[in-house]
């Protein structure tokens, strides 16, 4: 177990991190996933690399605790309202720095979208792999990640951004 | 808004949705040579994938920027698998366990006389075994090691009458078998068990040359299909 959480604990945090952006929750959500691990591991078929399946527990887990979160008044949409001290979009454009900006707009993504960029950017996931985590079918993932990255278009357009596409 | 409408309106193509998974290096080799392809003749394509590649590696600085989780979450998890109860074992060591655990609970006394009972019950069931076999046993023996193709039997109580196997013809009528009984001194002494009667010819027992007769006789009634020596 001491090797599995060395090899994956962090990847698996940043993950959850960036489904529910709370450092607290998502270091119990690590916990959680491990734990979760350890209890089922015979359960485990092998058909999928263990960090697919860390993942879709992770992000099970994150997802139920944005549902309790939301049960006390937390939302995503309050949680997206939290006050981040980097530079906006805009800002950063006028800085003359557009890979801040694209961070910014990265992080403004929908919990759907930043999910599947992470997943395929980040994490290096191959669509069936995606599907797997996500639970939803190959052609969906491969059309969900296609308009993320729209809305991201969209979002560095707002904020000053060009760059040549769409 | 304008802009968000006219994005909605386009319909994505294979290769541009395949376009994040090449950036990755996680495309299948096939759909890998497929994109390239594309690429090299889609200038179009070829400026959205250099925009893909910016934020493929905008997804890594920022996820990386992220850090890592405190020991907490570690202290955490361990004290929650070291509060976790005992693993299940598996149904065999589990019913060896019980097995084991009532010999355990029983008193000294109590195992002694389940010994001697024990060993009571091996003893009947071997007596029980013993007769059955003596019951089914012909009274002869042969050799293990024999290698010859004739057995050797010898007869290990007094000489029995001969007996055969008879298949009688299906029109035989039963007049006709009482009286090939009573002229060959025959009795049925076993039933009709595959369509074969077991049958004791005499009270004495006889030569081999005689039996061989006797079956050869036997052999040539014509209520009588099959006629066959045996001990």
């Amino acid at each position: 177990m001491q090797v599995l959480y060395g090899r994956h604990h962090v990847r698996v945090f940043r993950f959850g991190l960036r489904l529910v952006r709370d450092e607290q929750v998502a270091e119990d959500l690590i916990s959680e996933v491990f734990l979760d691990v350890w209890r089922q591991a015979g359960k485990f078929e092998g058909r999928s690399a263990v960090s697919t399946w860390l993942l879709a527990i992770t992000r099970f887990k994150a997802l139920s605790a944005l549902r309790r979160r939301k049960d006390v008044g937390l939302d995503d949409e309050a949680a997206n309202a939290i006050e981040d001290t980097s530079d906006d979009p805009e800002v950063a454009v006028q800085k003359k720095d557009t890979s801040a900006a694209l961070r910014k707009c990265l992080t403004a993504l929908t919990r759907e979208h930043r999910e599947i960029v992470d997943l395929v950017y980040y994490h290096e996931k191959s669509v069936e792999e995606v599907a797997e985590i996500v639970g939803i079918p190959e052609n969906t993932v491969k059309t969900r990640l296609f308009y993320a990255r729209k809305k991201l278009a969209e979002l560095l357009k707002a904020a000053g951004v060009e760059r040549g596409w769409p | 808004m304008a802009m968000s409408k006219k994005i909605l309106e386009q319909e994505p193509s294979e290769m541009e949705m395949l376009l994040p998974w090449h950036a990755a290096g996680t495309l299948n080799a096939r759909d890998a040579r497929r994109v390239d392809e594309a690429l090299a003749r889609d200038p179009e394509l070829a400026k959205q994938y250099a925009a893909i590649r910016e934020e493929y590696a905008e997804t890594i600085d920022l996820n990386e920027s992220l850090g890592a989780p405190s020991g907490r979450a570690m202290a955490k998890l361990f004290a929650a698998i070291d509060g976790e109860p005992a693993r299940k074992p598996s149904a065999s060591l589990k019913i060896s366990a019980q097995v084991a655990g009532f010999f355990a609970r029983l008193s000294p006394r109590t195992l002694a006389w389940s010994a001697s009972l024990g060993a009571l019950a091996l003893l009947l069931q071997a007596g029980v075994i013993g007769a059955v076999l003596l019951k089914n046993q012909t009274a002869t023996y042969q050799t293990a090691s024999l290698s010859t193709n004739e057995p050797i039997t010898r007869a290990l109580g007094p000489e029995a009458p001969p007996r055969a196997l008879v298949r009688f013809a299906p029109d035989a009528r039963v007049a006709d078998i009482t009286a090939l009984l009573d002229n060959y001194q025959a009795s049925i002494i076993d039933g009709a068990k595959g369509g074969m009667f077991r049958l004791q010819f005499g009270n004495k027992p006889m030569a081999k040359d005689e039996v061989t007769d006797l079956m050869r006789k036997l052999q040539s009634e014509k209520i009588v299909n099959l006629a066959v020596a045996t001990p």
